[in-house]
């Protein structure tokens, strides 16, 4: 995790963000992330971002609770404590079902919630740095990372070309850390220009 | 728009093969008949009746599932079905026919001279303490009379949708017509769903099927024969649109659409089996003689095999090889999977039916016939709805372009 500069390019409309999405990668230049008010169909396939794995942790998960239900009901009503119930025989399957499916639920609901959480690097007091207030009200954030070879001016003439109605640079901490927005933000990265009401 | 290929041309082949399959229905059914049909012992000649009972009703009931399918969709105002949506509509056309047959069957099985199936229309069973109190819903003419009301009801709302649905192929609509043109729709689907309410979800089954355990009942019956002719009606429609798609029709039509249907068929396959084992379990927690008396020959008997099989079928193959992404929107897989779909939903009519309605008049005791003859009848039904969907195809445009959901449709994306 480190400080790195980034090119900041805020679209007001996702009709110009998909090509700049489009123009920005076949220019060559690294898109960090894109930040949108609400979930923009296709804009993964756009950013040229991998499928999930979440679906297959929550399988993994999934059968971890089948696996547990099943092992663990059988040792109880078998081995451990044995009871007669209405003169079933002790190994009942067709009762256990409904509780091995409850448990298979269970495992992979809360599995990939904590996983997502954790892909996302979401957890409580866990703060992170913003390019911009406004991507969770109604702008389209673009963060481009720059290295020590990219012109960061260049890049940004590129960015109003294609339809950004504001560009900054600036530095960003990328990893997170634990502590309070209002007291710590200061501590990493350089300071930024307030954000301006346009 | 104007280089779409609307117009289906049914290709010889298909004619043929439709026809042939339809031969072998034939040959199976007089060979059935000549074997048990003429017999005189009510229980051989049972054989060659619940042959025909259980494949004319399963075949009935999946193509009105694709009425269903039309009626959800519109009560549901989904857009993403309209690229295929002619595709149910043509196999829906299908209910008015197989409707006949199974109508004519089941009539001519309650007041034919035959009861070794319907044992509750025979005379004997009026003094039969387990049907007896039954009588005022089981009884010859409630039977025939829903009967036949249901078949007349599927079939003309269906032609009422599929209809609505043609009528606008010529006259494109200003947006006022659109929207008196949808909520025209919704009304006609809400007034299916209410009969298919009535009929599917609750009486039909009880009376064509669950009436041959007289005895025996389940409210949970109903659903789950629901759910069976649901997910093969799926399996079906997905089908047309696969084979559409590789003659080259359908350009609308996406992957994204068939990955929408290969949820459906996943979805309803847990659903199935959902009801499936809410229906076993409760018997089987219960123990109560009446009741196990059902599954005696399905998990302890002769049928124990094809028990197990329609489980393997219709639960496990899809949980499994449906869940992927990459296997719903493959067209090998989804193929593949909607017909064993179909044959195990088949299977599980078999069931159904079977165990109670045939009978070895030697040893008084159920058995598993030879299925070849089945399965015969089981492909002339195949070929039948093959044939009247193809012609029901190629009578219209295979895109409903004036219907003001279709763009939604064509920008579809899951």
């Amino acid at each position: 995790m480190a400080v790195k500069k980034f090119v900041v390019a805020c679209f007001d409309d996702e009709k110009t963000l998909f090509p700049a999405v489009k123009n920005v990668r076949k220019t060559g230049y690294k898109i960090h992330d894109v930040y949108t008010p609400m979930p923009i169909h296709g804009l993964d396939a756009a950013m040229g971002l991998r499928d999930t794995s979440l679906h297959t942790a929550g399988f993994i998960y999934g059968i971890t609770g089948t696996t547990t239900a099943f092992s663990f009901i059988t040792w109880a009503l078998t081995y451990d404590w044995p009871l007669n119930i209405g003169g079933k025989p002790y190994f009942s399957l067709p009762a256990w079902i409904p509780i091995m499916f409850e448990l298979t639920v269970l495992f992979s609901a809360v599995g990939m919630v904590l996983t997502f959480c954790y892909l996302c690097q979401l957890a409580p007091f866990v703060k992170k740095d913003h390019f911009h207030l406004r991507a969770t009200d109604d702008l389209f954030v673009m963060a481009v990372e720059c290295t020590e070879k990219t012109n960061d001016s260049e890049v940004s003439d590129f960015l109003r070309n294609l339809g950004a109605i504001e560009v900054s640079t600036q530095y960003k901490e990328t990893g997170w850390w634990i502590g309070r927005y209002d007291k710590d933000t200061e501590i990493f990265g350089k300071p930024v220009e307030p954000v301006v009401q346009s | 728009m104007t280089t779409l290929k609307e117009q289906f041309v049914v290709p010889k082949r298909y004619n043929t093969f439709s026809l042939v399959l339809m031969a072998i229905g034939v040959l199976s059914l007089i060979i059935l008949f000549i074997t048990h049909g003429t017999s005189s012992d009510e229980h051989v000649a049972a054989r060659f009746w619940a042959s025909i009972l259980q494949n004319s009703v399963f075949f009935l009931m999946v193509t009105n599932g694709c009425i269903f399918f039309i009626a959800a969709t519109t009560l549901a105002w989904g857009g993403w079905q309209m690229s295929f949506r002619r595709v149910p509509e043509a196999i829906a056309a299908c209910v008015p026919f197989l409707g006949g047959i199974a109508g004519i069957v089941l009539l001519a099985l309650v007041f034919g001279g035959n009861h070794a199936i319907y044992h509750w229309a025979s005379p004997e069973a009026a003094h039969d303490p387990g049907i007896e109190h039954k009588a005022g819903f089981l009884n010859k003419t409630f039977f025939a009379v829903w009967t036949i009301i249901t078949i007349v009801g599927w079939s003309w709302l269906g032609k009422k949708l599929r209809t609505l649905s043609t009528e606008i192929d010529n006259k494109p609509l200003s947006v006022e017509e659109g929207k008196r043109y949808i909520w025209n729709n919704t009304v006609w689907a809400a007034v299916y769903a209410v009969l298919f309410a009535l009929t599917v979800l609750s009486s039909i089954p009880w009376f064509w099927l669950m009436s041959i355990d007289a005895h025996w009942y389940s409210t949970m019956y109903s659903w789950y024969t629901f759910a069976s002719s649901w997910v093969s009606a799926l399996s079906l429609i997905t089908l047309f649109v696969v084979y559409l798609k590789n003659n080259g029709y359908l350009e609308l039509t996406t992957k994204e659409h068939l990955h929408d249907l290969g949820k459906f068929i996943f979805a309803f396959s847990i659903f199935w089996t959902y009801l499936w084992f809410s229906q076993f379990m409760l018997i089987w927690y219960a123990n109560i003689p009446e009741e196990t008396i059902y599954f005696k020959p399905r998990l302890q008997g002769p049928y124990r095999a094809i028990f197990f099989l329609n489980l393997i079928i219709n639960f496990l193959a899809p949980l499994l090889l449906l869940m992927k992404r990459s296997s719903k929107r493959n067209y090998g897989t989804i193929t593949m999977m909607a017909v064993l779909v179909i044959f195990g939903h088949w299977l599980d009519f078999y069931q159904m039916v079977m165990p109670t309605a045939v009978m070895n008049p030697e040893t008084k005791q159920t058995y598993v016939p030879n299925m070849l003859p089945d399965i015969g009848i089981g492909l002339g039904f195949v070929g039948l709805i093959m044939f009247v969907t193809g012609r029901a195809l190629a009578k219209n445009s295979l895109v409903a372009k004036n219907h003001p959901f279709l763009k939604e449709s064509i920008i579809h994306h899951t």
